[in-house]
């Protein structure tokens, strides 16, 4: 079968050729004008950051021969040849690893119940009082915002050198961060059963506890795991600051220039990620299928 | 006066069994795991020294750092310019390293979508190393620049573009796989090649959802890029890492205001533009 093309006439497709014309060149204007503002930061900001293409073409040369020098011994061999030799200090390795896991672990459990008492108090539809629900927000707010390692700064000066201002600073952090995500879980929920249970003179405790909590566990639990994640991979650097963990070794291997010892805690930790990335994935996935079948 | 209705145990049980039934298995697992985990906090803490007489000590001197920061107080004028300047370049090196991140991360990023790389070795390749460079501390990554360009700013804007490399790669190929195939089947239709089905049938749609992301990022990076300063890369965390240590807690807590202050200007005017972006609804979960 064979089909034609209806070809308007001259006279009306003129003005609609030419009202195409125009929209695609306001169009093109526009994209022209955003990427000219981008432009304009990047020069600006490349002036404040004392951006050096000169110096960084000269010694990018530096930065693959680093990179490839992380992977040789002192000895010249490659780090594959003698495993033994590159990971000498296993067992400190482990057990500074192992820190830094129940570091994670004690600050984001920390974090995470705190978080737990304050979301009720800072959602906006369960909240018992107006001024209680601000506090409890900025107060979280600030919690985030503040870097963990200005917390983790202050902390050493407090509690001294340690793991011990290393879990504090997580679980500050992890309070302010879990405190929004939980308030916003909370704000979402059906308020019918906490209105089902408050209409049977339930106080407002008992109507959150039979009401509210049964809706939002498997969340909290779920974006708890999602944290966790995170601050294995924050615990990992307490330590350039002196609280505690893996880092401590790391900055010092980078410092002195271990080049393989840098390369032999950067594939532990990689690893450790990546295994407790794919770990609380699955269980999270395990948590949303609960959720959905509900 | 209501009459009490009379309680009839047993055809409510009846009704609902599975209230009355023995703690199930599933439940009895769950006061196991609650139980377990809470041992292993309490083991951490204890191996931490919660319980003794430093976190107590510790807790004391907190307070008194606390009373002691109050209220803000720059110390001079000069001060006050040094750290502005800084706050400045602060929020340079997040500009920079974002933006061109977002640059180098874009082709990485078709390479590592499944949808425009038919080659499987490719683009599990290129997932791997994505994941790897993720891995990597941001600091970490600070310290490897420093190494190259010297101390200064270039080296935390070259720490930002490197981990968020990683991090817009995945994100990228993520809203590259999640495009609709039919623009692209479209343009394969009438007679156009791979190249121009990623040019008009993928980017156009993608478009929008990457500079979202990219801006959502500019202000997380605001927040690393106030802490790289620590390691010697440029910004406000030189300076903040200065005043905390040699405890000119009047000087940190003003430098904290700044940095709460210039992070949350940041962040309603990256959600102001995302929102003009992809419309409010969509613009609230990154």
């Amino acid at each position: 079968m064979s089909s034609t093309i209806v070809q308007l006439p001259e006279a009306q497709l003129r003005p609609l050729l030419a009202a195409y014309a125009e929209s695609v060149r306001s169009r093109r204007w526009h994209t022209i004008l955003i990427f000219a503002c981008v432009a304009v930061a990047m020069a600006l900001s490349s002036i404040s950051a004392e951006v050096a293409p000169l110096r960084f073409i000269d010694n990018i040369g530096r930065f693959t021969s680093y990179i490839v020098r992380l992977f040789y011994l002192e000895s010249g061999a490659p780090v594959w040849s003698d495993p033994a030799e590159w990971y000498w200090g296993l067992w400190r390795w482990l057990r500074l690893l192992g820190e830094t896991l129940l570091m994670a672990y004690v600050g984001t459990l920390l974090g995470a119940l705190g978080a737990f008492l304050l979301c009720f108090l800072a959602a906006a539809n369960v909240a018992p009082r107006r001024w209680l629900r601000i506090v409890v927000r900025r107060f979280c707010e600030l919690c985030r915002t503040v870097p963990e390692l200005v917390f983790a700064l202050m902390f050493v000066i407090a509690f001294g050198l340690g793991p011990m201002a290393g879990v504090l600073a997580v679980a500050i952090h992890t309070l302010g961060a879990l405190g929004k995500q939980f308030a916003e879980v909370v704000e979402n929920i059906d308020m019918k059963p906490v209105e089902g249970v408050t209409s049977t003179g339930a106080a407002w405790h008992v109507g959150m506890r039979f009401g509210a909590l049964p809706q939002v566990m498997s969340n909290f639990v779920s974006y708890t795991l999602l944290r966790f994640e995170i601050n294995v991979r924050g615990a990992a650097v307490m330590g350039f600051v002196g609280a505690g963990g893996i880092g401590q070794d790391l900055v010092e291997a980078i410092r002195k220039f271990y080049y393989s010892d840098v390369s032999a805690i950067l594939v532990m930790i990689v690893v450790t990620v990546a295994l407790i990335d794919a770990g609380t994935a699955r269980v999270r996935h395990h948590l949303i299928g609960l959720e959905e079948k509900r | 006066m209501a009459i009490r209705p009379k309680i009839d145990l047993m055809a409510i049980r009846d009704r609902h069994p599975h209230h009355f039934a023995a703690i199930s298995r599933e439940r009895v697992s769950m006061a196991a795991l609650a139980t377990g985990a809470f041992v292993l906090l309490v083991y951490g803490m204890a191996q931490f020294g919660f319980f003794g007489g430093t976190f107590l000590a510790g807790m004391g001197r907190l307070a008194e750092i606390a009373g002691l920061m109050l209220p803000p107080d720059p110390g001079s004028w000069g001060h006050v310019r040094v750290f502005i300047m800084a706050l400045i370049e602060t929020v340079a090196i997040a500009l920079l390293g974002t933006l061109v991140a977002a640059v180098v991360a874009l082709p990485v990023a078709l390479l590592a979508a499944k949808n425009v790389t038919t080659a499987r070795i490719l683009h599990f390749l290129s997932r791997r190393s994505l994941d790897t460079i993720r891995s990597v501390d941001i600091l970490v990554w600070a310290l490897i620049w420093i190494n190259v360009v010297g101390l200064g700013p270039f080296a935390g804007a070259l720490a930002i573009m490197t981990s968020d490399i990683g991090t817009f790669g995945k994100l990228f190929s993520e809203a590259i796989e999640a495009a609709d195939r039919k623009p692209v089947e479209g343009i394969t239709s009438s007679g156009g090649g791979r190249i121009l089905g990623v040019r008009f049938g993928i980017l156009p749609e993608v478009f929008p959802v990457l500079a979202s992301q990219v801006l959502y990022y500019f202000e997380s990076n605001t927040r690393s890029a106030t802490i790289i300063g620590i390691v010697g890369a440029g910004g406000i965390g030189l300076y903040l890492a200065e005043a905390i240590r040699t405890l000119e807690l009047q000087q940190t807590s003003f430098i904290i205001l700044l940095i709460l202050v210039t992070v949350a200007a940041i962040d309603f005017a990256s959600s102001q533009l995302r929102f003009a972006l992809i419309g409010r609804r969509a613009g609230s979960t990154p």
